[in-house]
Order: C-alpha cells, then sequence, then structure tokens
C-alpha cells in the first residue's frame, strides 16, 4: 500500500472509534507532558543556577595583586617568579596591559578606602568603595531601591540598606521587625551627603624642598614625592540596596558605592601608596587589587595564566560551573525517568487499545487479507495507528506540559512575591526538548504498535473471517 | 449421470488440485475437511462444487483462493503451486488472480461502496486519480451506479452482494471465487447475481468456482457439478446449463 493510503487508512480507523483512540492519545500525552514538565524544571533549575554563578562573578574573575604585596605572600608564590622587589607594581599601565589579553572583558581596580561621610550635619565613618558600570547586572541590584549610576563619573552613591538606617539614625531593636527597604531608602533617595577624603597630589617640587633637607641628594631623587590633601565631596544618593555588590569579590566589603570612575578621578590616597612611598615607583598611582573579568569562565586558566608571566599574583576560583553541570546531567536524568514513567504506562495503553482493536476489527482483517491485503499491509495500518496517536500525544503532551511549567512558573513567582524575593524563571523548555518530546512520544508509540501490528498481520483469515 | 470428467493433462492457465489433504486439529479429533481430491478446472469453465455442510467444498475453495495452504499435495492456479508461495506472494495471489465473493457479502461497514469496491486498489497501489474511475466502472457493471455513497448497512441484500462482485472484479481476475453467493438472498435477487456471474463468464471468459449446497443452482448456471461428501470428491459431471437454453428456445 502507498503511505498515502496507509495513513488515509489508519485515521479513518482511529475516527471509528474515536472514544477509545482519543483516550489513548490522552494517555500518550500526560505522559509526554510530564516528562516535558520534569525535564524543563531541570533545564529551567540549571540556567537559574548558571546564572546567579555568572552574576556573583566568581567564576568569571581573575584577582591581581602585587608581588610587591609581601604580606600576601604564600610559600608556593615565592618558589615561582621573581623577587618581590623585582615585580611590576599595580598601576594604570598595568591595567592597561592587562585589558589588552585575549577574552578579557573587562579590568578594574579594586579602590576602597575608609573615610568620613556626613549627612544631615552627622559624621559617620564608613568605607567606600568603587562600583564599575558592569555592576549594574550584579544579583544585588535586584530589587534594588532607586535606580544605578546615570554614568561613570556621575556624583552619585548607591548605599546598603544598613548604613542607611544609620544615616537616618534608626538604632536597631532587638525583637523589632526589620523596617523595609521602601522605609529606609523613601526618605533618603536625592539626598545629599558631602565626603571627606584624602587626596594624593603631585607636588615633587615642593615635597623635595621640604623633605630633603639635612639628606643627601641620592636619597632625595630617589624618593616619590606626593603630598596628601583633606577634600570635600557633595554627592547624592541615587540607590538603596540589601545586599552587598561587592559579593565575594572583595575582602572587607564596603557600604557605600561611588561610580568607579568618579573613584579613580579623586585620587584617594590608597593603602598600598604608603607602602611603594618609600619604593621606587615613581608618581603613579599604584592598586592593591585589580579584578579582571574574562568572557567565559573557561578562559580563567588561559588569562591566569598569562597574568602570572607578567609578574603578578592572582587568584581565582575554579570553575565550578562544571560540577554544577554534571550536578544537573544527573538530576535531568533522574527527572527525565520519572517523567518517562508516564510514557511508559501509557504505552501500555497503546498496546492494550490496538490489541482491543485486533479483536474488534478481526474480521475487517480477515476480509482486507482475502480481497488482497498483504502481511504487510495489515501491519502499517496498525503500525501507523499507534504513530499517529503518539503524533497527537506528542503535540497535545508538549502543550500540556508548558503549560504545567507556566503555572509553576506562576506558583514559585507568587511564592517569591510573598517572601519578598524578586522574580525567578526556573522554568525552561528549549526548542530541543519539544522535538525531541515528540519524537519520543512517537518511537515509544511505534514500539508499543509493534506486538499488535505483528499480531493482527499473522492473523489466519479464514479463522478471521468465520468470527462474527 | 453424465460420466465422471477425467483430470485433463495440466493447463497452466486453469486450476489443477492433486491429491490434495487438508486435515486439522479440532481438540482431541484430527478433522479431515478435505482428504485426497484431485481435480482439474481448465480456464473459462463454470464449476459448482456441491455438497452437504461440512463436505469439504468451502475448505477446498479457500484452497484455491490462497486463503489457506493444504497438508499435504498440490494446488496449481495458472501453473503456481501455491502450497509452496510465500505469504507475500499468496496475497498477490489473492489480488491478482483471484476475486472472491462470499455467502455474507463479507463489505467492510464503516466504508461506503464506492470506498469497499476501492479497497483492493489500494492494496494493488493504483493511483489515487486513477481509482474512482476504475470504481465507478465496475459498479456500473453490476448496476449499482447509483448508490455508490451509501453504507453497506444502508443497502438490500442483493445490492450488496452486487457491491462484492464489483469489488471481486475491479482487478480483473481471470478466476472467481464465490462462496455460497446467494445463499443470503431471495430468489429473485439470488437469481440476479447467478445472471451477473454467467455473464462474467461467457462475456469475459472467466473461470468461474462456485460453492452451494442447492443443487437446482448448480444445475441452471453451472457446466460442471463436482460434488464433495467427507473431504473426498464423490461425483463429478458436465452439465447443461439450463437458462442458457430457455434462453435459445425464447
Amino acid at each position: 500500500m502507498k503511505f498515502y493510503d496507509v495513513a488515509d487508512l489508519a485515521l479513518r480507523n482511529l475516527r471509528e472509534s474515536v472514544l477509545r483512540n482519543s483516550l489513548t492519545t490522552v494517555g500518550i500525552s500526560v505522559g509526554v507532558a510530564s516528562l516535558v514538565a520534569m525535564l524543563s524544571l531541570g533545564i529551567g533549575l540549571q540556567q537559574l543556577a548558571a546564572r546567579h554563578l555568572q552574576k556573583s562573578g566568581l567564576f568569571d574573575t581573575v584577582f591581581v595583586t602585587s608581588r610587591r604585596d609581601v604580606r600576601n605572600f604564600s610559600r608556593e608564590q615565592e618558589e615561582n617568579g621573581p623577587a618581590p622587589a623585582d615585580s611590576p607594581a599595580l598601576t594604570a599601565t598595568a591595567v592597561k596591559t592587562m585589558e589588552a589579553l585575549p577574552n578579557v572583558a573587562e579590568v578594574y581596580p579594586d579602590i576602597r578606602f575608609v573615610t568620613e561621610i556626613r549627612y544631615d550635619g552627622k559624621p559617620h565613618l564608613t568605607s567606600v568603595a568603587g562600583l564599575p558600570q558592569s555592576g549594574k547586572s550584579s544579583d544585588a541590584m535586584d530589587g534594588m531601591q532607586g535606580r544605578y549610576f546615570a554614568s561613570e563619573t556621575a556624583l552619585e552613591v548607591i548605599i546598603l540598606k544598613s548604613f542607611g538606617e544609620q544615616l537616618l539614625g534608626n538604632v536597631p531593636k532587638q525583637g523589632a521587625a526589620e523596617p523595609t527597604l521602601a522605609a529606609v531608602a523613601g526618605p533618603l533617595i536625592g539626598k545629599q551627603i558631602v565626603m571627606q577624603y584624602a587626596e594624593r597630589t603631585s607636588s615633587p617640587e615642593e615635597v623635595a624642598q621640604q623633605d630633603t633637607s639635612g639628606l643627601p641628594p641620592e636619597v632625595a631623587a630617589d624618593a616619590a614625592a606626593y603630598s596628601v590633601v583633606s577634600k570635600l565631596l557633595t554627592l547624592q544618593i541615587v540607590g538603596v540596596t540589601e545586599l552587598n555588590p561587592d559579593g565575594m569579590r572583595g575582602q572587607q566589603g564596603a557600604r557605600v558605592y561611588l561610580p568607579l570612575k568618579l573613584a579613580e578621578s579623586l585620587h584617594v590616597l590608597q593603602p598600598a601608596d604608603l607602602r611603594d612611598a618609600g619604593a621606587a615607583t615613581g608618581n603613579e598611582a599604584t592598586y592593591s587589587t585589580v579584578s579582571v573579568r574574562v568572557k567565559n569562565p573557561k578562559f580563567v586558566p588561559s588569562v591566569e595564566e598569562a597574568i602570572k608571566k607578567s609578574g603578578f599574583n592572582t587568584f581565582s576560583i575554579t570553575d565550578a560551573t562544571k560540577s554544577l553541570r554534571q550536578f544537573f546531567a544527573v538530576l535531568d536524568l533522574f527527572l527525565g525517568i520519572f517523567g518517562s514513567l508516564a510514557l511508559a504506562v501509557a504505552s501500555i495503553g497503546i498496546v492494550n487499545t490496538l490489541v482491543m482493536a485486533i479483536l474488534e476489527r478481526r474480521r475487517e482483517i480477515g476480509i482486507m487479507k482475502a480481497i488482497g491485503a498483504s502481511d504487510q499491509d495489515v501491519r502499517g495500518l496498525f503500525f501507523a495507528e499507534a504513530g499517529a496517536m503518539g503524533v497527537l500525544g506528542g503535540i497535545l503532551g508538549v502543550a500540556l506540559g508548558w503549560t504545567i511549567g507556566h503555572v509553576i512558573n506562576f506558583g514559585t513567582n507568587v511564592y517569591l512575591k510573598r517572601q519578598q524575593f524578586p522574580p525567578e524563571q526556573v522554568w525552561s523548555v528549549p526548542w530541543w526538548l519539544v522535538f525531541s518530546a515528540i519524537a519520543f512520544s512517537i518511537i515509544v508509540s511505534l514500539l508499543s504498535g509493534l506486538y499488535p501490528a505483528s499480531r493482527a498481520a499473522r492473523l489466519d483469515p479464514v479463522q478471521a473471517l468465520r468470527y462474527e | 449421470m453424465n460420466s465422471v470428467v477425467n483430470p485433463v493433462a495440466a493447463t497452466s492457465s486453469g486450476i489443477q488440485i492433486v491429491d490434495v489433504h487438508r486435515h486439522y486439529q479440532m481438540g482431541e479429533t484430527l478433522v479431515r475437511a478435505v482428504d485426497g481430491v484431485s481435480l482439474t478446472i481448465p480456464s473459462g469453465e463454470f464449476a459448482a462444487l456441491l455438497g452437504f455442510s461440512g463436505s469439504g467444498k468451502s475448505s477446498l475453495l479457500n484452497l484455491i483462493a490462497g486463503l489457506d495452504r493444504p497438508t499435504s499435495g498440490k494446488v496449481l492456479v495458472q501453473g503456481r503451486d501455491l502450497a509452496t508461495m510465500s505469504r507475500e506472494e499468496l496475497a498477490k495471489h489473492r489480488l491478482r488472480t483471484v476475486g472472491m465473493v462470499f455467502q455474507s457479502f463479507n463489505l467492510i461497514p464503516s466504508m461506503n461502496v464506492l470506498e469497499n469496491v476501492e479497497l483492493p486498489l489500494r492494496f494493488a497501489e493504483v493511483d489515487r486519480d486513477k481509482r474512482d474511475a476504475m470504481a465507478r466502472e465496475a459498479l456500473e457493471r453490476v448496476g449499482l451506479k447509483s448508490r455508490i455513497r451509501h453504507r453497506p448497512s444502508e443497502l438490500s441484500g442483493g445490492e450488496q452482494q452486487r457491491a462484492s462482485l464489483a469489488r471481486a472484479l475491479i482487478n480483473r481476475p481471470q478466476i472467481l471465487l464465490a462462496d455460497e453467493p446467494t445463499g443470503n438472498l431471495d430468489s429473485r435477487t439470488g437469481t440476479e447475481i447467478m445472471n451477473f456471474l454467467r455473464e462474467f463468464n461467457e462475456s469475459m471468459g472467466m473461470t468461474i468456482v462456485m460453492v452451494t449446497h442447492e443443487r437446482a443452482i448448480a444445475e441452471k448456471y453451472a457446466g460442471r457439478m463436482i460434488f464433495l461428501a467427507d473431504g473426498k470428491l464423490v461425483d463429478d459431471q458436465r452439465n447443461t446449463p439450463t437458462t442458457a437454453r430457455l434462453e435459445v428456445v425464447r
């Protein structure tokens, strides 16, 4: 029989006992739906975890320190590399060199200092840090009140909620409910604060005149020369956040954040400056730590190697996404097996339906054989019926699974909202899952059709014709 | 009684049955449905297989149709032994070489008349656009052109048998096998069907083998009457169809 005729006759037969075949098809679709829902949940959770790790910046960042910073020395570093005195300082030039390395997305120095901030006439001592523009996509910015910096040099600050409470003079009472973020942010956003800081200015002549009196000229020529001036800067509070945007990046979290370029331009005296003041580093500003962000966690080792070669100390967290992927592969497998159980039950339904159909259509099969149908024709017909139920069940099942996923996602987000968390996409149906679920449904249906089809094909026509 | 016709030498175009047995087990007893029958039906003959129920006439017809295989012996149809054919080849034999008509019509109830008649063409892989015309032509031949969209249950017995005749003719077989074709019909519609059989035999040269237990019908239409009892051939007579004579008189 030609394919068209097989399909035509099969669909006709399916229509003849429409209720039974629909129920079987619904059975398959429930099986497929459970498979799709389970797997899409697994995939969604994996993407969620990967997204958060990405945002944390833990796995795509190489932290660079100078070997001159001997406090950080470990045995291993001491053995491979130049002596601290011979190694380069972390200067703006070094940052430029790192930016030029392949697969590097962004390089920014870690600028942080402890200073005094005045608000409403009252001084507050706190730690201030620079935040790059890429920090906007950080986890901490989810659910932030207010907005991110307008530009890299805007005279704006983002503060932590805890610091905001301090500014407002709220002393947390034991047992009392914590004020909401909005309650803290409301009175603060748009207000101005005054920051006092120590600026490092280059004034070699002046310094030389003062400092070298009474010393031999060699000493004066070798010393770095700069002066430290106290300055004031008025800044506007634009955002209040609950979480620390530093994440796990910094050793000690700051509570007030400035745009990074602004922080750099202030030339605030850094601890490294003092350290290097006695060394021959010239007048260039040095940084204690530089963060190098690579385009993808897999580039971390190569970039780290390149930076090490130029004589710096590096630190990175091993790519944990690999073990994460492994974990999710196992999770997906188990979810898939559970999802497939329903499909296995559905496949028994197909076998049952088709075996019933053979009994019911025994005479019809006999007639078809008597007028010239071959075993192949009869087998093809039953096979096509199983396949058609598979196709329909697969499509319906994917639609159903998609709907279930949507409901799960919606429910999760309602829950997250009640717990005051930002919404999340915990569920994801990629195209490959849609097509492979339908294909899987067809394959399972065809396999279920194998036995009934061959049984129908082997039917003895004389016996079948006698059957009433 | 006319003399028994001896099996003639094998003709490649007819049916030759050589010492055929068909036994089957029914519980503990062995049923010898066909028990050593040898018989030759030349091409173009109208033969009637007669006998009481259980005489083995239908079993013999099924063997010629290729619906069943003999336990031993040869069933040669157009020179080819059905006993040695594969299931696939037997299906082809049923599709191309023989056409079958049954007492209970055996039309598929979920299909209308046209679709029923077209069905063998699907198995023969005839193109869709040719099938309709062929089926209509066959239905026209049996005078059923006006009711082609009706389902079998909406037709009278005679109409159903005519539809099944059209279906048997559609692949232009050389042999028509009829198993009690008038068994479920009243005498008037039975005559109608028998007239068609005779017409196919005379005008198209079709070989017809008809199973019946009504001797009167055999005498009226068949050119040869073969009697079976307990699976054995008991008599084989030449016959001059009476209706043919009547028509000549008229």
